[in-house]
């Protein structure tokens, strides 16, 4: 793409073109974007958040949450996108990204001018969040939307990487996920700013919320607010909705957060080296062993 | 490799078929796209938002249902007017030979119908992507022959 139509584009996208944003998103996704377009914020939002990541086991309702909650701040005129990330094939490289198909709010007509939402795949990024969502996210708020959601891939106890990429962290959660242990696990939980226990109408959902609001009592910090929602019915929507508006940081684990943006950097260096695949390759024939790759990729050329 | 192609498979109108749409969103995907699925029953406005939102090269459209000669030209005609000419659209389904033509000349670069191998329509979209100017409004004549 020449400069000069990204010029334009870039303009346009300013000025509101829903279109030319898109096609600005995919250039920053693909780091054909020059680079100034964007320039992600380098701490953490302590005040008002702009970006809020969603996080939590595959399967838990998380995008149905999202979308019933991105429905009612739509309805109250916030102008709100969400980032959709789900995964890459590691053999392929390609990826079915289907979280649109259960996405009502962008196809409802007195609503969807406030709502933007865009599927994400992590390409080579490890973990739940490729780390150019925060430049995309970056882009979005010079656009104009005022919120931006980050929704990772259906992730377990140990992915930290959302922590990575935004001001507030919600945890989704399900029923009945396992005994009471689970609840008292290191990992995500403690990164929490809020934990929502979806599928509410299940059986089990009330149990696991008191016995995480039970294991965050033991913290002694007062650990974020455990709510109750049902995306599919519809309970608790609102109340989840607008704690989520209001989410104020809880203030823990700022350490932890900002390791995760240094590890994330380091790794995102390292996977736009030049030299990435050709010395991927020379691992895989035997002819690099890892420290040597190690060396090779520690360059400055990223 | 490339950048991945960026893919819309989308279904419109009142059509609650959707198997070919998930194999060919399969093999889309074991080829290394990345495919955006939209899910049954969308209306051409909400395929084309799609389209826009995601900034997909490439919208297949799959119909079952008969109402292909009606749908896809209109998801065609929204597309040129949102100013997604350069957007490359196929199709695929129960279409008969007949009802072809006519959706080649709305911009549709390939119809492809039931026993269509998955590597013709992974051919079909190489050849596509390197060509010039056969997005659904760029006025190109060139369409694919489909072997089934």
């Amino acid at each position: 793409m020449g400069c000069g139509k990204m010029a334009d584009e870039l303009e346009q996208a300013l000025a509101g073109d829903r279109r030319a944003m898109a096609r600005v998103l995919t250039a920053i996704e693909n780091g054909t974007a020059p680079y100034d377009i964007t320039s992600a914020p380098q701490s953490i939002e302590l005040d008002a958040w702009n970006t809020l990541a969603v996080t939590g086991p595959p399967g838990v309702g998380k995008s149905v949450l999202m979308d019933a909650v991105m429905t009612r701040w739509a309805g109250q005129g916030h102008r709100v996108a969400l980032l959709a990330v789900d995964p890459s094939s590691p053999r392929s490289g390609g990826a079915l990204l289907g979280d649109r198909v259960r996405m009502t709010s962008v196809d409802n007509p007195e609503i969807n001018h406030n709502v933007y939402v865009r599927s994400i795949a992590t390409r080579t990024a490890s973990g739940s969040v490729p780390l150019i969502v925060e430049d995309m996210a970056a882009f979005l708020l010079r656009c104009g939307w005022e919120r931006v959601l980050i929704e990772t891939v259906g992730s377990g106890q140990a992915e930290l990487r959302c922590a990575a990429v935004a001001d507030r962290i919600v945890v989704v959660e399900g029923p009945a996920r396992g005994d009471g242990i689970q609840a008292e696990k290191a990992g995500l939980l403690e990164l929490a700013d809020l934990v929502l226990v979806n599928k509410s109408d299940l059986e089990g959902a009330e149990r696991h919320a008191g016995e995480l609001r039970e294991s965050y009592a033991l913290d002694g910090e007062g650990g974020p607010k455990v709510l109750l929602t049902s995306g599919l019915k519809g309970h608790g929507v609102a109340e989840a909705a607008d704690a989520m508006l209001g989410l104020q940081s809880s203030g823990r684990a700022v350490r932890a957060r900002m390791r995760e943006r240094l590890l994330a950097r380091h790794e995102r260096r390292l996977t736009n080296h030049p030299s990435y695949n050709a010395v991927l390759d020379g691992l895989c024939e035997g002819t690099l062993d890892i420290v040597d790759a190690l060396v090779r990729l520690s360059g400055d050329d990223a | 490799m490339d950048q991945p192609l960026r893919i819309v498979v989308a279904k419109p109108g009142l059509d609650g078929h959707d198997r070919g749409a998930k194999v060919v969103a399969r093999a889309l995907r074991d080829a290394g796209h990345e495919v955006i699925y939209t899910g049954l029953r969308r209306t051409s406005q909400q395929i084309v938002d799609t389209v826009r939102d995601e900034d997909a090269r490439f919208l297949g459209l799959s119909s079952l249902s008969g109402a292909h000669a009606h749908l896809f030209p209109q998801v065609c005609q929204k597309l040129v007017e949102a100013g997604l000419d350069d957007v490359i659209v196929f199709g695929g389904g129960i279409i008969p030979d007949d009802d072809r033509p006519a959706l080649h000349e709305v911009g549709i670069r390939a119809v492809f119908g039931p026993g269509t191998p998955t590597s013709e329509i992974l051919e079909f979209i190489r050849t596509a992507a390197s060509m010039e100017g056969v997005g659904v409004g760029q006025g190109s004549r060139w369409h694919w022959d489909a072997s089934a």
